[in-house]
This record gives C-alpha cells, sequence and structure tokens, in this order.
C-alpha cells in the first residue's frame, strides 16, 4: 500500500518590538530572571493590557509580503489555562479576527516551485518559561519571556513532506528577516513551530487522524521528527490500527516522538472576546504608509542583482537568499565597483567555509565592512586572490581586521616589476635543464616558473605580472 | 484570596481624587469580588447598614454606602458591575452614580466583569456627585476601553430647569409585583417630577425582561477569566503544602474563593465551555446588542428613564437564605445600565417602615449631565437625601 503525508505548520515568530505586546516591559533576551517583567507582564490584579502598535505594523508587513488579506479591523481573544508560567491565567490571541488573513509563499525543494498557502497570521503574547531542573523537587518560573509578541503563522495542510516542511520553514524565516521583524535566531527561540503531520491512503480525499508534534525549534529537528512521525503512522495503519489524534512530544536524543497529552485530555480553552481590549483598526493610510517601506524581498533583490549587477542568475539567487549575505554584497559594491568579484567571493569562498561550518553568515566572525576591505584590498591589488585566501581564512577564525592581518604578516603583494624580473631571472639562470625542456615544447613548464617565482616571494607576487614577466623571459 | 496583597501601585481613579486635593481615609468593605448585593458575601463579614444595624447595607459597594449614610466620610467611590452603586446607595439613602462605561478608567480597579464593571461617585448629593465625577473621569492610555470624549464640568447645569424633561416610564417593568410601598413611593416621585415641568411617555424596552439572565452569562464569564491570577503563584494567598501543581490550585482556590465567587466561576466556566458556548455566551451578547438597541430607539424619544432602583427597602441580613435566585434578583433594574453601558444613578425617594429606598434615573449614552440636572431639581426642592440615620445623632 502506498501513502501520502500531509503536513500542516504552525511557526511562531518572535517579533523584534522593543517593548512587550501588552505592556511597556523589554523584549530583550537573556536578562536576569524576572527582571523584565512589569505590573502587567505579572498579571497582577487590575491592571489591564494596552496593545502594543508596533507588533501590528510588523504582522501587516509579513502579511503584505505574503500578498495575505490585512484584516483592518481585527480583535484579541482569550485563551484560558492554568500554567504557573502563565500569570494571568489566560493568554491574549487573536482567534476570530486575526490581522493578517490569507497569503501564500513560494518554497522550492530540489529546483522544483511550490506555492503553500497560509491560512492566517495572528498575534498573541508569549508565556513566560518554567524551569524544572534548577532547583531540586520545585519549579522555577522566569516570567521575562511572558508576554512578548509572538506572530503565529498557521500554514494549509498542503505539505507533502519533510524536505518541503523545511524549506517552508526556511521560506518563512528568510522573510521575517529580510522584513526585519525577526532576528531569526533559532537558538534563543525566536522561531519555533508546531507540526501537524498525517497520512492517508494514496488518492484518498479525507485526511488522515492528525498528531501536533509540539515546540521544535531547528531545521534538523523538525526534518527528523516529522520523518519519524511518518514511519510511525504508517506502522500503525498498516497493522491495521487507527492514529490517535493527539499532542506529541519530540525528543531529539532519542529521535522519536512520543505522546504528550490525548484530545480527551486536552485542554478546553474557553476562548472568548477579550473584554479589556477595543478592536484595533488600521486605517488606509497606515496601511499604505506599511506598503511603502516595505523592505526589498529576496526575490526583488534577485532581479535587480542580475538587471543591475550583471550577476548570473544562480549567484544572485544565492545572495539574494541571505538577508545577511545580500548585505555583505551592497556594502561591498558601495566600495568596489567590481561586482563579480565580490560575487565569486560569497558564492565561492565564503558559501565553501559556510558548508564546511554548517553555520550560517550572521553566525560567522566575518561583518560586512571586513568583507567589504578584503575586496577593496583584491581590487586595488594590495594582495594577490591567492594571499586573500588565506586572509579570508583568519577573518573566519579570529574575526581580527583584514588591513591588520595583512601588515602584520607583510602580505602585502609585490607590485615592483624589476625586483620581479631580477627574481624571474635568477630562477631561469638556476633551472637551465626546465628552460631548455619548455622552449623545446613542453608548454606545461610554464606553472613550474610560475610555483618558483611565488616560492621566493612567499605568495606575494602580482600573478599577472609573474606571468608577463616570465614570458617575456622564456620566450 | 487577597488579605496579604498590597498593590505596590495605585488606580487611575484614586490619583484623579487624590490629585484633585481629596484625602482617602480608608479602604471600605464590599462583597467578595463585588459579587453579591447584600455585603454578606465579604470575606471580613458584612458591614450593617446605619439605618438598622440588623439591615444589609446593600451590595456590594455596602461598605461606601455604609460609610457616608452614617456621616463617616462626606463622600465615596464605588464599583458598579449589575447595581453596586445604585443598590446599596437605595438601601442607605444616598446618592449613587454609575458613569457612562468608559468615562472612569478601570486601571487599578480589580476586574470583576470587565465590560461591565464601571467606577463612580457615592455621597449624599447628586451635586456632590457631580463634583465628584469631575475629577473622577479621564481619558487613560493605560485603559484602552476608556473613553476618549470630552469631559464636561457635570455641575454647568445643574441647576437649570427640568421644565419639559422628557421622562420615560418602561413598560415592561411591572411594578404589580412590586411592594405597595414601593408603588406608593414611584408615584409620588412621579407626581414631584410633573410638578417640576417633567412630561412622562411611556417606552418599550422589548427585550428588557432578558437582562437578568444575560448578565448571568456574560458576567460570571467575565469572571471566570479575571479571576484565573488568583492561582497561588505569584500573590495572594497560597495554600498550605501542596503536593503538586494541581493541588495546589485546587487548595488555593477552593480555600480563597467564598461561595459566591466559586459559583459565578462555575457558571462562567460552563458557559464558555466548547459545546456550551453558542447557547449561552454568544446568545447573550446578542441578546446584549439587542437590550443595548432597545435603549437607543427609547432615548430618541425621552432625556431619561425612571424606575425603583430596588424592589425594596434594606432587608435583614440572612433574610435571603440560600437562594441565589432571589439575591440575584435585587440587581432586576440596575443591570439593563450596564449591559448598555449606559450612565445611571439612584437618589433617595422616600421611607419605608423607617427604610430608606431610592428613584433609578437612567440616562443615555454620555449623558450624565442631564441626569444629574434632573436628579439635583429634585433634591432642591424635597429633603429625602437629608434625611440621616438614628446613629448619627
Amino acid at each position: 500500500m502506498s501513502w501520502e503525508t500531509v503536513i500542516g505548520l504552525e511557526i511562531h515568530v518572535q517579533l523584534s518590538t522593543s517593548s512587550k505586546l501588552f505592556s511597556g516591559g523589554s523584549t530583550a533576551f537573556g536578562a536576569e530572571p524576572n527582571t523584565h517583567v512589569d505590573l502587567i507582564d505579572l498579571g497582577l490584579p487590575g491592571v489591564l493590557p494596552v496593545a502594543n502598535r508596533g507588533a501590528f505594523h510588523k504582522a501587516i508587513r509579513f502579511g503584505l509580503a505574503t500578498n495575505a488579506v490585512i484584516n483592518q479591523t481585527s480583535t484579541f481573544d482569550r485563551k484560558n489555562y492554568f500554567y504557573p508560567d502563565l500569570p494571568k491565567g489566560y493568554q491574549i490571541t487573536q482567534m476570530t479576527l486575526p490581522i493578517v488573513g490569507k497569503g501564500s509563499i513560494k518554497i522550492e525543494v530540489e529546483g522544483q516551485e511550490k506555492i503553500i498557502n497560509i491560512t492566517r497570521a495572528h498575534l498573541e503574547e508569549d508565556a513566560g518559561k518554567s524551569i524544572h531542573d534548577l532547583f531540586d523537587g520545585e519549579t522555577g518560573v522566569d516570567l521575562n519571556r511572558a508576554g512578548t509578541p509572538l506572530l503565529e503563522i498557521v500554514s494549509e495542510p498542503e505539505i507533502s513532506n519533510a524536505k518541503e516542511a523545511v524549506a517552508y520553514f526556511k521560506a518563512i524565516r528568510q522573510i521575517v528577516t529580510f522584513l526585519d521583524i525577526c532576528d531569526g535566531n533559532m537558538a534563543q527561540g525566536s522561531m519555533r513551530c508546531d507540526v501537524n503531520v498525517s497520512v492517508k491512503k494514496s488518492g484518498e480525499t479525507k485526511l488522515g487522524t492528525r498528531a501536533e508534534i509540539k515546540n521544535i525549534n531547528s531545521f534538523k529537528f523538525i526534518e527528523k521528527a516529522i520523518n519519524y512521525e511518518i514511519d510511525r503512522q504508517i506502522r500503525i495503519l498498516e497493522s491495521g490500527d487507527s492514529v490517535v489524534q493527539e499532542t506529541r512530544l519530540y525528543d531529539s536524543i532519542k529521535n522519536e516522538t512520543r505522546s504528550m497529552r490525548s484530545k480527551e485530555e486536552a485542554n478546553d480553552y474557553r476562548y472568548f472576546p477579550c473584554p479589556d481590549l477595543l478592536p484595533v483598526v488600521i486605517s488606509d493610510d497606515e496601511l499604505k504608509e506599511i506598503r511603502d517601506n516595505l523592505p526589498e524581498l529576496p526575490d526583488e533583490k534577485e532581479k535587480r542583482y542580475v538587471e543591475e549587477s550583471k550577476l548570473d542568475y544562480s549567484e544572485a539567487k544565492i545572495i539574494a537568499s541571505s538577508k545577511t549575505m545580500a548585505n555583505m554584497f551592497e556594502e561591498a559594491c558601495a566600495k568596489t565597483k567590481d561586482s563579480k568579484l565580490i560575487a565569486n567571493w560569497l558564492v565561492g569562498d565564503i558559501s565553501a567555509l559556510l558548508n564546511k561550518d554548517n553555520i550560517d553568515l550572521e553566525e560567522s566572525k566575518l561583518t560586512s565592512n571586513n568583507f567589504a576591505m578584503l575586496i577593496e584590498r583584491i581590487s586595488d591589488k594590495t594582495i594577490s586572490g591567492k594571499i586573500a585566501k588565506s586572509v579570508l581564512e583568519e577573518v573566519w577564525e579570529t574575526g581580527d581586521d583584514v588591513d591588520k592581518i595583512i601588515e602584520s604578516k607583510g602580505l602585502v603583494q609585490i607590485q615592483d616589476e624589476s625586483l620581479l624580473e631580477t627574481i624571474a631571472q635568477n630562477i631561469i639562470d638556476n633551472n637551465p635543464s626546465q628552460v631548455e625542456a619548455y622552449r623545446g615544447g613542453k608548454d606545461k613548464l610554464f606553472g613550474f616558473f610560475v610555483g618558483q617565482v611565488m616560492k621566493e616571494t612567499q605568495g606575494k607576487a602580482n600573478p599577472q605580472s609573474v606571468n608577463e614577466i616570465l614570458k617575456k623571459l622564456l620566450s | 484570596m487577597l488579605s496579604n496583597f498590597i498593590p505596590p501601585y495605585s488606580a487611575t481613579v484614586i490619583e484623579n481624587l487624590e490629585n484633585a486635593g481629596c484625602i482617602s481615609v480608608g479602604k471600605t468593605n464590599m462583597d467578595e469580588f463585588a459579587m453579591g448585593s447584600s455585603n454578606e458575601t465579604s470575606f471580613y463579614g458584612n458591614v450593617q447598614n446605619p439605618w438598622g444595624l440588623n439591615l444589609v447595607p446593600g451590595g456590594s459597594s455596602g461598605g461606601s454606602a455604609a460609610a457616608v449614610a452614617a456621616g463617616i466620610v462626606p463622600a465615596a467611590s464605588g464599583t458598579d458591575t449589575g447595581g453596586s452603586i445604585r443598590q446599596p446607595a437605595s438601601l442607605c439613602g444616598i446618592t449613587g452614580l454609575k458613569p457612562t462605561y468608559g468615562r472612569i478608567s478601570r486601571w487599578g480597579m480589580i476586574a470583576f466583569a470587565s465590560s461591565l464593571d464601571q467606577a463612580g461617585p457615592m455621597a449624599r448629593t447628586a451635586e456632590d456627585c457631580a463634583l465628584l465625577l469631575n475629577e473622577m473621569c479621564s481619558h487613560d492610555e493605560k485603559d484602552t476601553t476608556s473613553l476618549d470624549e470630552k469631559i464636561p464640568d457635570f455641575t454647568k447645569n445643574i441647576n437649570s430647569s427640568i421644565e419639559g424633561l422628557k421622562i420615560g416610564l418602561v413598560k415592561e417593568f411591572d411594578l404589580s409585583k412590586l411592594d405597595t410601598d414601593v408603588v406608593k413611593v414611584f408615584e409620588e416621585s412621579k407626581k414631584h417630577y410633573e410638578s417640576l415641568g417633567a412630561k412622562f411617555v411611556e417606552i418599550s424596552l422589548p427585550n428588557i425582561s432578558l437582562s437578568v439572565p444575560t448578565y448571568y452569562v456574560v458576567a460570571p464569564a467575565e469572571c471566570s477569566s479575571n479571576l484565573s491570577r488568583f492561582d497561588g503563584v505569584k500573590f495572594g494567598k497560597r495554600c498550605e503544602n501542596p503536593k503538586d501543581l494541581e493541588e495546589l490550585y485546587i487548595k488555593t482556590r477552593s480555600e480563597g474563593f467564598g461561595d459566591e465567587v466559586k459559583r459565578r466561576i462555575l457558571i462562567g466556566s460552563y458557559v464558555l465551555s466548547a459545546g456550551f458556548y453558542d447557547a449561552y455566551y454568544k446568545k447573550a451578547q446578542q441578546v446584549r446588542r439587542l437590550i443595548k438597541n432597545d435603549f437607543d430607539s427609547a432615548f430618541k424619544n425621552v432625556d431619561v428613564i425612571m424606575s425603583p432602583t430596588t424592589r425594596g427597602a434594606a432587608f435583614e441580613a440572612g433574610s435571603k437564605g440560600d437562594d441565589p435566585i432571589q439575591m440575584y434578583l435585587e440587581d432586576l433594574f440596575t443591570i439593563p445600565a450596564n449591559l448598555a453601558g449606559l450612565p445611571a444613578m439612584s437618589i433617595p425617594n422616600g421611607m419605608i417602615e423607617k427604610k430608606p429606598i431610592g428613584l433609578q434615573l437612567i440616562g443615555n449614552f454620555l449623558d450624565e449631565s442631564t441626569l444629574l440636572r434632573a436628579a439635583h431639581n429634585y433634591q432642591i426642592t424635597t429633603d429625602w437625601h437629608l434625611k440621616t440615620p438614628e446613629v448619627m445623632s
């Protein structure tokens, strides 16, 4: 029997506002526990929430970038449940009328494009954190995160496998980072997702019973959890049993999902409209202003790089796909006009280093400024391309300033043609048999002479000059 | 639940009064979490009515009403979710005003039912209430439901004549079911208003009979959620030695809340539950809208609406027994103004067996001025508001 998988993702994106969704409390990450908590975050009696308009503007940016319906009137609801890290005993969310309605996003898997429809994106407040392993027999509560604005992006169940799910998550991450509405930092929990997975017989129109896997925060785990879950569900169905609708947790150490609570045990959240908050109305002018100031998105950048910077389509695509790399490209272009050279370095050596270390550019020690400097030094012939590679490696390791590395290691390229000519002549004089062989037709020996000059100059000779000088002397 | 809780912040309404030079003498007793009509649900025991120490002062703001009636303070603040200013004002023989919803910031007021709660002044006279209201109102950025409307000087037109004022009498309020004494007092007030030049118009509020059931869905629903924060985790009471988290919640809330509060949390949780939401909460919100529409239509033809505030004068503590429905019906006349968000007040208009009783005036949206003018005109020509209980002499 063959099976089809149906996947839907709920992605929680932490919006990069400086204050919380309903209070003036700070959203900065990493502070001492319970220091970024004000009266409202603490849910003291008699305090009232006031909606943060900045969070709405960020949500709207996402909506516009995904061609979504913007609900210019949106409302808040309360989701009621008890938990120590939920100070009010309810979470304020947008159940009935979310700020962002139906939209869509393009993903690409192995060269194939696919459109994934987005059901909605709504604003809600985050809960605090329960810390179970710090105090023996007790649970600690840190409310710093409580009230932080989240945009929950809900996809249609149109994702067919783990690879597509990862591509979708990456596409969302790309868009929110380009829009500057989220830092995209998965390690700090700025993006987390719940995955709904179900399996049905091929061709069957009715969806199978789904399981929801909660709170996954890395690409790798999304893929692994989904694949584990698909196998589990198929095993159950093939043995004649049925899948139970439930919430599951992914254990990354054991690489398995396990049951957290069944549908019967699920909370009845008793949603109802939040009476403390009036509907939030976005005026036409406000919407227009957000639309007019929308940052350039990857597709637009790609197009511009091909048309204006004359990059190959494939280079443009790689550079435009990461906000950090696009920034690096644009900053270097502002200093050095050689866009092809810049693109070569980004797509070539830098991408190779990223792959080797399996990191994103923003996690590396290379800054835009330092990269632009490196390009400038190649361009003005201070260093050769070959030396530049070793400088880049040094920067990659230490994050040190490019000029400082060039200076301290004495890497400045030898431009003095008379000096190079003397060195070349010496090498020719000392290697008569090779000279004879070369002149006799062994063209490949030319490389030997270049190598010798480079060896003599510790790689600092300008390669172009060396070529020209050797050709002249050997002819 | 909160006897050990000292708030590290003040309420906007209190700050406004203090900024105007008022001195807070203390906090007054009230029904627990403002849920009650007799003060008997108070955690601290019930307040006695200065007009008879065996009588209830009404509720929930019974302490404020009794303090004013006894002459302890010239004025007090109260909150009114379904009649909690007006009913005790009536039972204690003082004047109390619930403003338009949103006139006074709710910041710092412990929420009972957020869409109904409104603070207001309680004093001997309508004029005093107007003076207080001038200071209590403000648009507060900390409360998004507080109205960004111009705040008039509520004392300005208070002395203007009410010649030609159109007063609505609600056809659906069946006064024949009330004590004859109450009806008699009400009829006398009508005559007095006629003598001042007011005209009576019969109006119909077709859905008004649904007010109490609507209120007892909406208010408990909101309270069930608003009171979730009292869970023993962060502040207030925490039970002794819970064996796990669930027991912490159950014991803290079982020990910390009184019966009436628990009853309303249970009702509220029920009406919001999956499967019941549409039948109860959603339906109640629809009916609430209809009731508001009824008032909107009525106010096209009248300036104020008049009714008794309460079904009778103050009753003896313990006399309503354990029947919560009887207690809920105490607020029959006061609840509609909360559901519609309209301003309403109670002024003393007679005595029944040496116990004061009040007259309710309901005003149009934001039109406290007309209410206060109607009340003041009545008070400068009558002396019911000047009567004082024996304890003061």
